[in-house]
């Protein structure tokens, strides 16, 4: 192969989605081993420039998930340290992680998203916005999607069936984020396309086995959901998918890789653009080295290009 | 084979899961391990763990007052006359010099064992899994309480149990609506296997079941020839009120299996438990142990064993109730303090937990979320249930925390709360609500509202006059 490198791997810290993020770690970890690199490990926490200092790095693997690790906080340290970093930057990151600037860029851009709105708690607390719901619920319609603006792995999503339910779906929400979406209810098939360095990879399916949403524990449980990758869908779809993967991955400022999630109305075959995500779960029901797989690339060459393209 | 292939080899054995790998594990699972998911909730109690949260989840004794000097005199001993013993297998049923030992711990709270009734196992968390390998099929109903210990619900699970939950309020659980749930199921041709029951400080819940209601389910169970398992860790950790009777006690022996550990009142962390039982049971018992441990760790045995020996296990015990009962009366004061009107907890007699009930717009397992950015955390109620209720309810534990870490702790969540509330209350165009005290509660609602109303004193007079 090339040169060893030093590699320090970014893992754990104190977002909700710690633990998904110690997985995807020790993976890549492993296989920056078996690849003859140098690994230092890091469970980012309140010694971490102290320790990246002590360590310098060739290169820092990003693989923490949410907040402090895929919303540009990291990131704009390991700038200021001057260390080459895997994935996106920080603008891109920052757009990513709000879901909420995602999907306002998104439909300046033209491309398709869920009709949304989005309120902070300061509007409901000191705006009455409360006075404003029926006229939301009435433009946005039921089931209602309410969603913290930047939480991951589909912490705190709830779908409200009727007004009554809202008050508490938006209570709950607002436990995860000072921030909510609220946003129109597609039945859909649940699509991702990952996009590796700028080119989009199999499309991947998500079918749930034995519930109706892909929430924490069909994404994290094995068996829970079975992967279609690549997904069977028609060309047409599968292409249209990618092209607009490839799109919002630019859109939004991205590199390295990133994972665009999608959904396809089972009415009438429309693709809708959900979120982009700056650090992809890379465990072992993740999604992007599903993919990666399908195009023929192993974890192992997965892990090497991108470490690769961070230093490009 | 060269050096070259055999890495290649090695490598490609090595190499991690694709897609296709994935399937093929998915595809080979039993059955049974469909329902033992990973949960949100487990990977934001992992979080709970941070030096700086103030964590009310746990379920932990304090070890960190045990004896430093005892322990090391005991360890001398066994290092001088019991070494090889101690590190070597044991028989599956345990060692003779320990049930002894189990005798006089039960003896203390009046009930009778003899050595072959015993059984030593690894924790109590393993008579819970021996019972359930000895007595349930696939979709056999067995009973257990609402809330229950949530450790037990993953057993039961395991082995794929129609579980059936039934209703605690502050004296127990509701033996008449076990009775209905009885005939429900008579007339569906069914019958439990087995009563779940934790009737002395209940994890979660704190209360315990009266001493009429004990009589009641002891007869039951003799009319309709059931089995309890009475899970009883805390019963010795009580810090004022008259001890009741044990069901095995009060039943005999024939229909009550006894769980005990030595857990809470001398060590987790030594792992060691014991189940008292009937012969047949006993046996089948002793079998499924061989399959799962072959022995529990005779290095635990042969210290406890010697521990009792030096005859100082009541007073270890009398200094962790003090402890203790102070820390639950900060708790009580705190929660008195810090949380809206419209909440309501138990108040436990002994024990380690106090079980939190919040209005029902609130749902807990979110709440711990913002909890956990304030630097708190508590054990959601959903966990104790296995059929979604619970939702507004959490598990508060004292024994874990020094009194200003309960004060803190109690004031964070409180905070949370009351934001939530007063969030909830904007959306919905309400002012603050009435209180969720109802004097006629529906069936579901646990019916704490007159647990913090009477004064103890009118409690054990009540309980006099009825026992």
């Amino acid at each position: 192969m090339s040169e060893r490198l030093r590699v320090a791997v970014l893992k754990g810290g104190r977002s909700l989605e710690r633990q998904v993020s110690l997985a995807s770690g020790a993976r890549v970890e492993d296989a920056l081993e078996r690849l003859g690199h140098e690994i230092v490990g890091i469970d980012v926490g309140h010694d971490l420039v102290e320790r990246l200092t002590a360590a310098k790095p060739d290169v820092a693997f990003v693989a923490l998930h949410g907040r402090d690790g895929e919303d540009g906080t990291v990131q704009e340290l390991l700038e200021v340290l001057g260390i080459p970093y895997t994935g996106s930057g920080v603008s891109a990151c920052i757009r990513c992680a709000d879901k909420v600037l995602s999907k306002h860029a998104m439909r300046d851009e033209g491309i398709a998203t869920p009709e949304f709105l989005s309120f902070n708690e300061t509007a409901f607390k000191e705006l009455g916005a409360a006075d404003a719901l029926p006229a939301i619920e009435e433009h946005l319609g039921f089931p209602l999607v309410v969603k913290p603006a930047d939480q991951g792995s589909s912490l705190g999503i709830k779908f409200a069936p009727d007004a009554a339910a809202v008050p508490s779906a938006l209570v709950a929400a607002f436990s995860y984020s000072s921030k909510v979406l609220l946003e129109r209810y597609v039945d859909g098939r649940d699509l991702a396309v990952s996009i590796l360095g700028d080119e989009p990879l199999p499309v991947v399916e998500a079918v749930l086995l034995d519930r109706e949403v892909y929430d924490f524990e069909a994404r994290y449980t094995i068996g829970q959901t079975r992967f279609e990758c690549p997904a069977e869908v028609s060309d047409e779809t599968t292409r249209t998918a990618q092209e607009l993967a490839v799109a919002v991955h630019r859109l939004l400022g991205c590199s390295g890789f990133s994972r665009v999630d999608l959904l396809c109305d089972r009415a009438t075959g429309e693709l809708v653009v959900l979120e982009a995500n700056a650090v992809p779960g890379l465990t072992e029901t993740s999604l992007l080295p599903q993919a990666a797989d399908a195009a023929g690339i192993g974890f192992d060459a997965l892990v090497e290009r991108v470490v690769r393209l961070a230093l490009e | 084979m060269t050096i070259e292939e055999d890495d290649q080899r090695t490598s490609r054995r090595r190499r991690s899961s694709s897609s296709r790998d994935l399937e093929r594990y998915a595809g080979l699972f039993a059955e049974r391990t469909k329902v033992m998911t990973s949960s949100a909730m487990r990977d934001l109690m992992a979080i709970t763990e941070r030096p700086e949260v103030i964590s009310l989840a746990g379920g932990l004794p304090d070890t960190s007052t045990f004896p430093v000097e005892s322990f090391r005199e005991i360890m001398e001993d066994i290092a001088q006359e019991s070494l090889a013993r101690a590190l070597q297998y044991g028989p599956t049923e345990g060692h003779a010099a320990i049930y002894e030992c189990i005798a006089t711990v039960m003896a203390q709270e009046g009930t009778r064992v003899d050595a072959d009734d015993l059984i030593v196992t690894t924790g109590g968390q393993q008579v819970i899994d021996l019972v359930c390998k000895t007595f349930i099929d696939p979709g056999d109903v067995i009973v257990a309480e609402a809330p229950t210990y949530p450790g037990a619900i993953s057993s039961f699970n395991a082995y794929q149990a129609d579980v059936v939950q039934i209703e605690v309020d502050a004296d127990g659980m509701r033996i008449d609506l076990f009775e209905e749930a009885l005939e429900r199921l008579d007339r569906e041709g069914r019958r439990p296997k087995f009563v779940y029951t934790i009737p002395t400080f209940q994890n979660p819940a704190g209360v315990t079941m009266s001493l009429p209601r004990r009589k009641r389910l002891v007869e039951v169970a003799r009319e309709r020839e059931l089995l309890l398992l009475e899970d009883n860790p805390y019963g010795l950790l009580r810090y004022e009120g008259d001890p009741l009777p044990t069901l095995r006690s009060l039943e005999g022996g024939d229909f009550v299996i006894s769980l005990g550990t030595f857990s809470k009142i001398l060590s987790p962390g030594i792992r060691l438990g014991w189940a008292a039982a009937p012969r047949p049971v006993l046996q089948k018992l002793n079998m499924g142990k061989q399959g799962a441990d072959l022995c529990s760790s005779s290095l635990s045995q042969v210290f406890v064993a010697a521990y009792f020996a030096h005859g100082s296990w009541t007073e270890y015990l009398d200094a962790l109730k003090e402890l203790y009962r102070r820390r639950r009366d900060t708790m009580l004061d705190a929660l008195a303090e810090h949380l809206p009107p419209e909440a309501r907890w138990t108040r436990p007699e002994g024990g380690l937990f106090i079980w939190a009930t919040l209005p029902e717009e609130l749902d807990t397992t979110d709440l711990l979320a913002r909890a956990l950015s304030h630097n708190v955390a508590f054990v959601p109620g959903r966990g104790a249930y296995l059929d979604g209720r619970g939702a507004a309810s959490m598990r508060l534990n004292f024994s874990g925390s020094s009194d200003d870490d309960i004060r803190e702790g109690v004031r964070r969540i409180g905070e949370v709360v009351r934001e939530q509330l007063d969030l909830y209350r904007t959306l919905t165009g309400h002012r603050p609500a009435a209180p969720a005290a109802d004097p006629a509660p529906p069936a579901e609602d646990p019916d704490l509202a007159d647990v913090l109303e009477l004064p103890r004193r009118e409690r054990s007079a009540r309980r006099r006059e009825q026992g």
